[in-house]
């Protein structure tokens, strides 16, 4: 019985470490997305519709998590679809470290309502590849 | 009845706050085609034009290329590319007397000398026809950010020979653009082998920054001298409205970020001032913002119904904007080349043609029609 306990006890615990640890990495990537992104993404992540993608209500974001991650690490270039719509810009290489990269994913992935409970960390980013 | 009043009321505001540009306007007839003369450029920053018609150009990775009979080619890569968000290689520009000296200037955000973070930097290195070498940095800003935006940065040369150049707040609004003892928001002005001019608006202030010319500036990425009056005119991006079009001069404080004609990319105030004795009113302002880089001025006769007008590129909306001019006065605005891309910079060559830079496009040769 007291097993059993000491297991949720534990269970409940790592889900609250993981929380925090999701919510730290949301607000500094707010901080990231303030200094790197906000001039095209605007502040309501809604982009510019035809220029700059959304990421407020974003299909490619929710379903393309490998393929945004290599984006914002990498830079994005050619034409994507985004809800529908064709974009084909150019976003620069930035030059953001693995943990900004992270950050800055959990922030746009959890803001404007979008949720995604699967925190980014810097070890998945630092694993993708050009 | 009552209805119609209160749309009437309303209608103004709708029409104020809403972000459509409502002051520019489409060509009656397009004047001009677009050649594409460079392909496949990531981000073309600055472009230059040697003596033998060839044209020289940098992307923001940091890499030189020239451009010779329709042929590109890789000059060299600028040392110390501090490259992250906007920072990068950023400007060129030739000697004046670039025949004798074959000297040629460069504006690029530099890893910091002493520690972490990069800041503008201008380093001149010799090109004799086949490499770039004897990189020499005349001027570093101080100290290094690891701040992502804000750079500047561009170059000019005046008459006398003096450089011009621009270094944004580095993203410390509040520490930068007013105090001139510190680098950032401001333009310089230095001889061509980085000595400061005794005759510099701070020159004898002790602990200022003496290379500075004016200052309380956000971050200009536009710059170019009038064709007859020869001042030194920029534009400058704002924050969500209020990007300028400035007409420098000697010592002058343009204001930012005690007034300013925008707010904050979240909507928030950042002061309640929009003019203040002491600081520089712009020629123009923008709102909404247009995100500009690049300037020139038309005095190309290959352009005559565009004589003394201003083009300016447009990143924000990817279109290049022309502004057709009396004196210091916009008359009129109008927009070229619509949804064509990020346009990152425009140029009169010594050929008499103009040139435009568009991100992720290439560069384009202007052929009136």
């Amino acid at each position: 019985m007291w097993v059993k306990a000491l297991i949720l006890f534990n269970i409940f615990f790592i889900a609250l470490w993981q929380t925090s640890e999701l919510q730290k990495s949301i607000s500094r990537g707010a901080s990231v997305y303030e200094e790197f992104c906000v001039q095209c993404h605007k502040a309501d992540g809604k982009g510019m519709k035809g220029n700059y993608p959304p990421l407020a209500g974003s299909d490619y974001l929710r379903d393309k998590r490998v393929e945004s991650i290599k984006g914002v690490k990498y830079g994005q270039k050619g034409e994507i679809i985004v809800n529908g719509v064709k974009y084909n810009s150019i976003m620069a290489p930035m030059g953001l470290s693995n943990q900004e990269v992270a950050d800055v994913m959990n922030y746009i992935m959890n803001s404007w309502g979008n949720k995604s409970d699967k925190i980014v960390t810097p070890e998945e980013v630092s694993k993708i590849e050009k | 009845m009552k209805g119609y009043l209160l749309m009437l009321l309303v209608f103004p505001q709708i029409f104020f706050c809403s972000k459509k540009d409502t002051t520019i306007m489409l060509p009656e007839i397009q004047e001009v085609d677009l050649e594409l003369v460079v392909d496949s450029v990531d981000i073309p920053w600055g472009m230059e034009f040697l003596p033998d018609g060839s044209m020289i150009y940098t992307e923001k990775e940091g890499m030189v290329y020239q451009v010779k009979e329709g042929k590109k080619q890789l000059l060299g890569t600028v040392p110390d590319v501090y490259y992250r968000g906007q920072g990068g290689l950023l400007d060129v520009k030739l000697h004046p007397d670039f025949q004798n000296n074959q000297k040629i200037y460069f504006s690029l955000s530099k890893n910091s000398p002493d520690g972490e973070g990069g800041n503008t930097a201008i380093v001149s290195a010799i090109f004799d026809g086949k490499e770039l070498k004897d990189f020499n940095t005349i001027y570093q800003a101080s100290p290094g950010s690891t701040k992502g935006y804000h750079f500047g940065s561009r170059i000019v040369f005046d008459d006398q020979g003096y450089i011009y150049f621009t270094i944004g707040d580095r993203g410390d609004h509040d520490q930068n653009p007013q105090d001139i003892k510190r680098d950032g928001g401001k333009v310089y002005r230095i001889h061509d082998d980085g000595r400061i001019p005794s005759d510099n608006p701070f020159a004898d202030m002790e602990g200022a920054k003496t290379a500075i010319w004016s200052y309380g500036h956000r971050n200009q990425q536009g710059m170019a001298v009038h064709p007859d009056t020869r001042e030194i005119w920029t534009n400058e991006h704002g924050p969500k409205g209020g990007d300028e079009l400035n007409i420098i001069k000697k010592g002058a404080n343009y204001g930012w970020p005690v007034i300013t004609y925008g707010i904050n990319y979240n909507g928030t105030i950042i002061t309640d001032l929009k003019e203040k004795e002491g600081m520089e009113q712009p020629v123009y302002y923008w709102i909404p913002s247009i995100g500009p880089s690049g300037m020139c001025f038309v005095s190309s006769p290959k352009y005559p119904e565009w004589k003394g007008n201003i083009l300016i590129g447009s990143l924000s909306f990817s279109y290049l904007e022309r502004l057709i001019m009396d004196g210091t006065k916009v008359v009129k605005r109008e927009k070229l080349f619509e949804n064509i891309g990020r346009v990152r910079n425009v140029v009169q060559a010594p050929d008499g043609y103009i040139y435009v830079s568009v991100e992720s496009k290439g560069i384009f040769k202007m052929m009136p029609k």
